[in-house]
């Protein structure tokens, strides 16, 4: 605490534009920034943290306007700087990196032309110094093979390479302050445990001062030396990491702690005596990409002899990294894909065999809930004839299917008056709320959630998952449920599936896959959960 | 990337054949008969001397056989004869390919130069006067028919101020050479590919600025400003060569209409393009010119779309040879 800060941000004020939910999106926020600290900005969707981050870059959208405060960086109040001002010290001085870095490098640009421009940009070094640096710069950040990666264009590199680019971008000039704008929410768990450490382990060698902006309590939990908790604009609670995880003052933060989902499986009654739900045998699915007349094809194996049975009123839960083959394997058990190969049996039918009309007819058994909640509404349709649109087409007659629809928002938590409201009139958790009343208007047996929850708030996702409990206990219904985020797996589903590349790695009930990992992959994923030790030990 | 081409040009050739045998028998649908339409303007219209002309023409034999004939001459690059012009159709078309793509390309080139420079213009400062005024200026001659527009050129530029020649690719017994003669097809050339680039100008300036305004809300541009650039680099490098990407398709889709839209410019200007030659083609039923014009356009549109392809591929890695 005696280090002097290099960012002090006093009673800041965002406005945002009229007609909005709230009048300032940023309300006297107040904090420093001090070297070789980390500064964790937590909240949730709308908190003002990224607002935050952006006002002290000076890249606020052109929508809001700062309306007082002051934020002292080197003896100057950067909200007095003219352009020229702002520009010197960017890049140069202050720096950022982001949450999506494949969106935020230029896809026409090869990434080290997009590092040089780092320095380009202020007008230092020679070209032929600059590339020679740009290689340095990728080594340091471990990017392996840097002479073909700095020739190489941001499509060509894995999402976490990508990331580290941009880490090393903002690196260049050694910045005194880095502002990361949850740089690892858009990557997988073994890759963001890497970026974390990776951002560690630099801001300690160049005694950075950064800014972190996250929701993820875990990642707080990894990284944090001091953590501020956001809501709706305020400072609701600050201090040493430490004192925020383990003894909370406010309501809202314990809130938030206790949303967060823990790694310790809650105990679950056996199903063995229950009937097969679900039984998937064998199932191979290969994606080739047709090369052309002289090309050799592009093979991905989605599914590789993929077995699982589901049992009536049992969630199995399939986790594994992007690309890993869930969001594959759900499809073809829904026999939206075909496979190559395999059985699928939803009770004594064999879906895989049926065609036509008899397919049709057996669809309403197994329905889907999607990852996310904004892209899988249809925005021109009301919310009633979203829900109601399957049982009429199934031959409900239209007027019963709007009357269940009624009821079914009422048991998803909705007002009946949602029906005549379109989908953008809903919150994240509301529509996700909605995409769960369309799965169940058809009566399924079987509910498949690919990634339903991974797109809410930590708060939102803990109701949401408690109504997917609910719904299940109360309908008897079995559950398919995919997530990349081994904590949500650990508190819904009995057993769970480890996948990596199209394979199932391991299988077990979950209190024993989390107690005794066989399978190495499953022991990595489990070490890259964040926040792990759950309680950070007092720096 | 050699691999790409050779693929692209074989499925091309396919395709013109597809089109060849098509137009043929399109043309061949529609009713009348060249050699009595002949026989009769020769004053002669008895069945001896029709049979003689479709005899001589090959028009007696059975559709199927004239149609394997006039592949196979496609493929020896034969496009057939004009019975009308009394020459091959080949010499015809290859007299007046050269005026249609100065003049298409010229008009093509003007087009996408102000479109992008107005586009741009008004990107830059949404919002203001200069964006009203260019958005206001781009929708007039995106709305007015190309005829309309090249009539009110002539009526204003060659009637009113007599600055520029109103038709003819030359000076008539002018006899220039050397660079006297450069000047005067420029002239000649002005207000055609003026007339003809407008429209396209038109919707190359609305996209432009469309989607420079869309690229400038995207995450790069913002970790661009993050740098430290200066705003004029991050137009210029960041905004405007991703905003490019969906006027360089609109470009080569153009690229084939500009031949179809050359037939009214020329037409008007009395271009001596293949334009006009297509356009008295038609009036005179003459099926082999006409069928010789659209293999030709169709061929100049495979080829357009073909560099599209590689520019495209070009400007954008992201997309590879192979797909």
């Amino acid at each position: 605490m005696t280090a002097l800060a290099v960012v002090s941000i006093r009673n800041l004020k965002i406005a945002l534009p009229k007609g909005a939910e709230r009048p300032f999106a940023v309300d006297g926020v107040s904090l420093d920034l001090k070297p070789g600290k980390i500064v964790c900005v937590v909240g949730e969707s709308g908190s003002g943290k990224s607002m935050c981050a952006h006002a002290l870059m000076g890249l606020l959208p052109d929508t809001v306007s700062v309306t007082s405060g002051e934020i002292q960086f080197e003896g100057r109040d950067l909200l007095k700087l003219d352009d020229d001002a702002w520009r010197d010290l960017r890049g140069r001085r202050l720096a950022m990196i982001f949450q999506e870095p494949m969106t935020a490098l230029n896809p026409l640009m090869r990434i080290g032309d997009q590092m040089t421009e780092m320095f380009e940009a202020h007008g230092l070094l020679t070209p032929k110094e600059r590339r020679a640096k740009a290689l340095a710069l990728a080594r340091e950040v471990g990017l392996p093979d840097p002479e073909r990666i700095v020739r190489a264009y941001p499509h060509q590199l894995s999402g976490g390479q990508r990331q580290r680019a941009m880490i090393a971008m903002a690196l260049a000039l050694e910045p005194a302050v880095l502002v990361a704008d949850e740089p690892t929410t858009a990557l997988d768990v073994t890759t963001q445990a890497q970026i974390l450490k990776l951002i560690r382990n630099l801001q300690r060698n160049r005694n950075m001062a950064v800014m972190f902006i996250t929701h993820d309590f875990g990642v707080v939990a990894d990284i944090a030396d001091q953590v501020v908790v956001l809501r709706h604009g305020k400072v609701v609670e600050e201090g040493p990491a430490a004192v925020v995880f383990n003894e909370p003052q406010h309501d809202y933060t314990k809130a938030l702690l206790a949303a967060v989902p823990s790694m310790d499986p809650p105990a679950r009654s056996p199903l063995d005596d229950q009937a097969r739900a679900v039984e998937v045998i064998g199932l191979d699915k290969t994606y080739v990409t047709s090369g052309g007349w002289f090309r050799e094809d592009r093979r991905v194996e989605a599914a590789r002899a993929v077995n699982f049975t589901i049992l009536k009123g049992e969630t199995l839960g399939l986790v594994g990294e992007s690309g890993s083959g869930k969001s594959s394997v759900a499809r073809l058990v829904m026999r939206l894909v075909e496979a190559d190969r395999g059985t699928v049996r939803i009770g004594e039918t064999d879906l895989t065999s049926l065609s036509g009309k008899a397919l049709r007819a057996e669809r309403h058994r197994i329905q889907m809930i999607f990852q996310d909640p904004f892209a899988s509404l249809n925005p021109r349709r009301k919310i009633g004839h979203i829900i109601a649109d399957g049982p009429i087409a199934a031959g409900t007659a239209p007027k019963v299917a709007f009357d269940r629809a009624r009821d079914l928002l009422k048991m998803v938590g909705l007002d009946a008056g949602a029906l005549e409201r379109y989908p953008h009139e809903f919150s994240g958790g509301q529509r996700q709320r909605i995409g769960i009343a369309r799965a169940l208007a058809l009566e399924p047996e079987i509910i498949v959630a690919d990634e339903a929850v991974s797109a809410l708030d930590v708060s939102v996702q803990a109701q949401v998952l408690r109504l997917l409990e609910d719904l299940k206990a109360r309908l008897g219904l079995s559950m398919l449920f995919i997530t990349h985020d081994l904590r949500v797996a650990a508190q819904i589903c009995d057993r769970i599936a480890v996948m990596q590349r199209g394979a199932i790695v391991e299988l077990k009930p979950t209190a024993q896959l989390f107690a005794a990992p066989e399978h190495a992959y499953t022991r990595e994923l489990l070490a890259a959960v964040p926040g792990r030790k759950e309680r950070v030990p007092a720096a | 990337m050699l691999s790409f081409i050779a693929q692209r040009v074989l499925k091309g050739v396919i395709v013109l054949l597809a089109i060849v045998v098509l137009n043929f028998v399109l043309i061949r649908l529609a009713p009348g008969d060249p050699a009595v339409v002949m026989a009769g303007e020769a004053g002669a219209s008895d069945q001896v001397f029709v049979k003689q002309l479709r005899e001589k023409f090959g028009l007696d034999k059975p559709l199927p056989e004239q149609l394997f004939i006039y592949v196979k001459g496609i493929v020896t690059l034969d496009l057939g004869f004009s019975f009308r012009q009394q020459a091959p159709v080949s010499k015809l078309i290859l007299e007046r390919l050269p005026a249609t793509l100065l003049l298409t390309l010229t008009a093509f080139a003007i087009s996408l130069t102000l479109g992008i420079l107005f586009g741009t213009c008004a990107a830059r400062f949404a919002g203001t006067w200069l964006d009203t005024a260019v958005t206001i200026f781009a929708l007039i001659f995106y709305a007015m028919p190309l005829f309309w527009v090249a009539l009110m050129g002539i009526l204003l530029f060659s009637v009113t101020v007599d600055w520029l020649p109103s038709f003819g690719y030359e000076t008539v017994g002018g006899n220039y050479t050397g660079f006297a003669r450069v000047i005067d097809v420029a002239k000649h050339l002005i207000m055609p590919a003026m007339t003809l680039g407008l429209f396209f100008m038109a919707t190359y300036t609305r996209m432009t600025r469309a989607s420079m305004l869309e690229v400038k809300r995207l995450d790069f541009v913002k970790t661009a400003r993050a740098k430290g650039l200066s705003d004029a680099v991050i137009q210029r490098r960041h905004v405007l060569r991703n905003a490019l990407l969906p006027v360089v398709t609109l470009a080569g889709v153009h690229s084939g209409t500009l031949i179809g839209g050359a037939v009214i410019t020329e037409t008007v200007f009395a271009w001596p393009g293949i334009g006009r030659l297509m356009y008295d083609a038609l009036l005179q039923r003459d099926y082999n010119l006409l069928l010789g014009v659209f293999v030709i356009c169709s061929a100049m549109v495979l080829i357009f779309n073909l560099i599209t392809d590689l520019v495209y591929r070009l400007v954008d890695p992201r997309i590879e040879f192979a797909s």
